[in-house]
């Protein structure tokens, strides 16, 4: 068989396993071998019929009140002892933080590898993979062999979920676990919303970038106002960052925030590969640079050749005439 | 106490990957090599955590003889010592790595300088295995806490939290443990030109480690297919502003 780890959020199942979920049918399929899940936690059968809808057989359920709160390791020895009773020719996790550290920690315990980042898995002798490198700016075509399960997360976004022609009933097996204390020593103890508020990133249609073309922390002034009158938010470069002029929640890019709006207005921003795989799932992209080569002038859909601190702030003039 | 950080070579790309002609690496012939966003921020915090408890830090790294211009980047911060774990120039897998990098550990352990606290970085930036601090944690049988943004330590005890969505998740661990973290931790800071030629001056620790048979072979490295922007330029300077406005309104950012 084929099994998944499976994330629910109270009992609604995540986008992300979704998408492992989709992957693992498919490798299932191509191998002729049945389709199972494993989740944890209390409330986790509440997410059984939904998975029988992406073809689960079988959902091995630790639902345990130690299992309460995420804990990596036990996790981990959860999917040992599930695929130690049933034998899995492969284990497939989403990409999420908690997917890969699930994963790599099954691989540290029962020294196998782990592959994360799939975008494409090829049962057979060798498995075959296709997987994200450099944040996604490369792809790595590869042969896996391994003496027990193989063991993968699925790159996020990398998976248009979708359900089985038909679903199927799941049968619900307790998965045979005893947990040490040292199992549950690193567990979530706290969970806490963060105190900065201010328009999402994540969630804005309409996203004004800086980069180090803006000059100073003072030169945003031009983009919060032009931000404020487009109702979106301002996202920056890492330059900016690590310049002190914002703080790194606003920043956009392969170690910051991976946005997604309407419209991404990109000034002074040259567009190294680490600031584009943060803004590449942008419907449009405007730049606005004085450097008419920059990288990002022939990665947009469209391009001002400009000083921001002259276009930006005749635009703005001109919007508060329209919208007066 | 005692903080160790591991830190990786690896090629600073701008705003292009330009291949090998074999196809199995990334051309670096014209990028300098640097250390991470993640790792810049493991080496800052390993720095503050010794200014603010006294103690010592160890910047160990797994690479090439080359590697040595980023240990010393690493001491001209502020990191007292460093270690090289000599790879040849061979790229190893994660499971070779996290072996060779525990052994620095276990062989500081028995001189009786054993660590309190490693920190990684959460992922390498060019292979992304999201696993290396889980399998170092794992051999030396110390808990580990990846992605963590926010971090106290204090009396044998590291409290980290992590982001979940859009909440953050806090776990507490006894130290000895190994800490991964991201960008945004801290703000590092620049090497200052006394600091660079204190660098220069120390001594690095040679260490040799084995490379193990890892499952995984790579047959080829290839760019992903462009998304297939077409640019069109709106104009130069205020000139465009008309067309920027036609653009607002097409987009739907603006009300038409």
């Amino acid at each position: 068989m084929i099994l998944c780890i499976v994330e629910h959020d109270n009992g609604r199942l995540e986008d992300q396993s979704a998408e492992a979920l989709t992957m693992a049918r498919g490798m299932a399929g191509a191998a002729g071998v049945p389709l199972h899940a494993v989740i944890f936690g209390p409330g986790g059968d509440a997410v059984a019929a939904a998975i029988g809808e992406y073809g689960v057989s079988v959902l091995h359920l630790a639902d345990s009140d130690a299992l309460a709160s995420y804990a990596p390791v036990a996790w981990a020895r959860g999917v040992i002892a599930v695929v130690e009773a049933a034998p899995a020719e492969a284990v497939v996790a989403s990409g999420t933080d908690r997917g890969n550290e699930v994963m790599a920690t099954v691989g540290a315990l029962a020294g196998l590898p782990m592959v994360a980042n799939c975008i494409d898995v090829q049962p057979g002798d060798p498995y075959r993979l296709s997987r994200l490198r450099w944040a996604g700016s490369v792809v790595e075509d590869a042969e896996l062999d391994s003496d027990g399960p193989r063991l993968f997360s699925v790159a996020p976004g990398s998976v248009v979920p979708a359900k089985a022609d038909s679903a199927v009933t799941v049968e619900t097996q307790p998965v045979p676990l005893s947990l040490s204390d040292a199992d549950l020593a690193v567990r979530v103890l706290e969970h806490m919303v963060p105190e900065h508020d201010g328009a999402s990133l994540v969630d804005s249609r309409v996203v004004v970038g800086g980069g180090r073309g803006v000059g100073s922390a003072e030169g945003f002034a031009v983009l919060d106002e032009l931000a404020g009158l487009l109702g979106g938010a301002v996202g920056v470069s890492r330059a900016v960052t690590s310049l002190g002029w914002r703080p790194h929640r606003d920043q956009i890019g392969q170690t910051g925030v991976r946005i997604a709006p309407d419209l991404y207005i990109a000034c002074g921003i040259s567009g190294a590969i680490q600031h584009m795989v943060g803004c590449k799932s942008a419907r449009r992209i405007l730049a606005i640079n004085s450097d008419a080569d920059a990288p990002i002038m022939s990665k947009a859909d469209y391009a001002v050749a400009g000083d921001l601190h002259v276009v930006l702030p005749a635009l703005v003039d001109e919007l508060r005439r329209i919208t007066a | 106490m005692r903080v160790m950080v591991c830190i990786k070579r690896v090629p600073l790309v701008g705003g292009k990957v330009v291949l090998s002609p074999d196809g199995k690496e990334v051309d670096t012939k014209f990028l300098g090599f640097g250390i991470s966003p993640h790792e810049e921020c493991a080496v800052e915090e390993a720095v503050r955590l010794v200014e603010r408890n006294g103690g010592s830090s160890t910047v160990v790294t797994l690479g090439p003889q080359s590697a040595v211009e980023q240990l010393q980047f690493a001491m001209s911060l502020g990191i007292d010592e460093a270690i090289l774990i000599d790879s040849g120039d061979e790229e190893w897998g994660p499971m070779s790595t996290a072996a060779a990098l525990a052994s620095a550990v276990s062989e500081k352990v028995a001189e009786g300088a054993a660590p309190d606290l490693l920190l990684l970085g959460n992922e390498a930036p060019d292979s992304g295995d999201y696993q290396v601090g889980i399998r170092v944690a794992t051999a030396l049988g110390w808990p580990c806490v990846t992605g963590v943004k926010e971090l106290d330590v204090s009396d044998g005890t590291a409290v980290a939290r992590r982001e979940h969505g859009s909440e953050m998740e806090m776990f507490s661990v006894s130290l000895p443990a190994v800490v991964t973290v991201k960008e945004g931790l801290n703000l590092p800071r620049y090497p200052s030109l006394p600091g660079r030629l204190r660098a220069k001056g120390k001594k690095i620790d040679q260490m040799k480690a084995e490379r193990m048979a890892e499952g995984l072979t790579t047959l080829q490295l290839r760019l992903p297919a462009e998304d297939g922007r077409e640019t069109e330029l709106l104009g130069t300077g205020v000139d465009a502003v008309p067309r920027l406005i036609e653009v607002l309104r097409e987009t739907g950012v603006l009300a038409r």
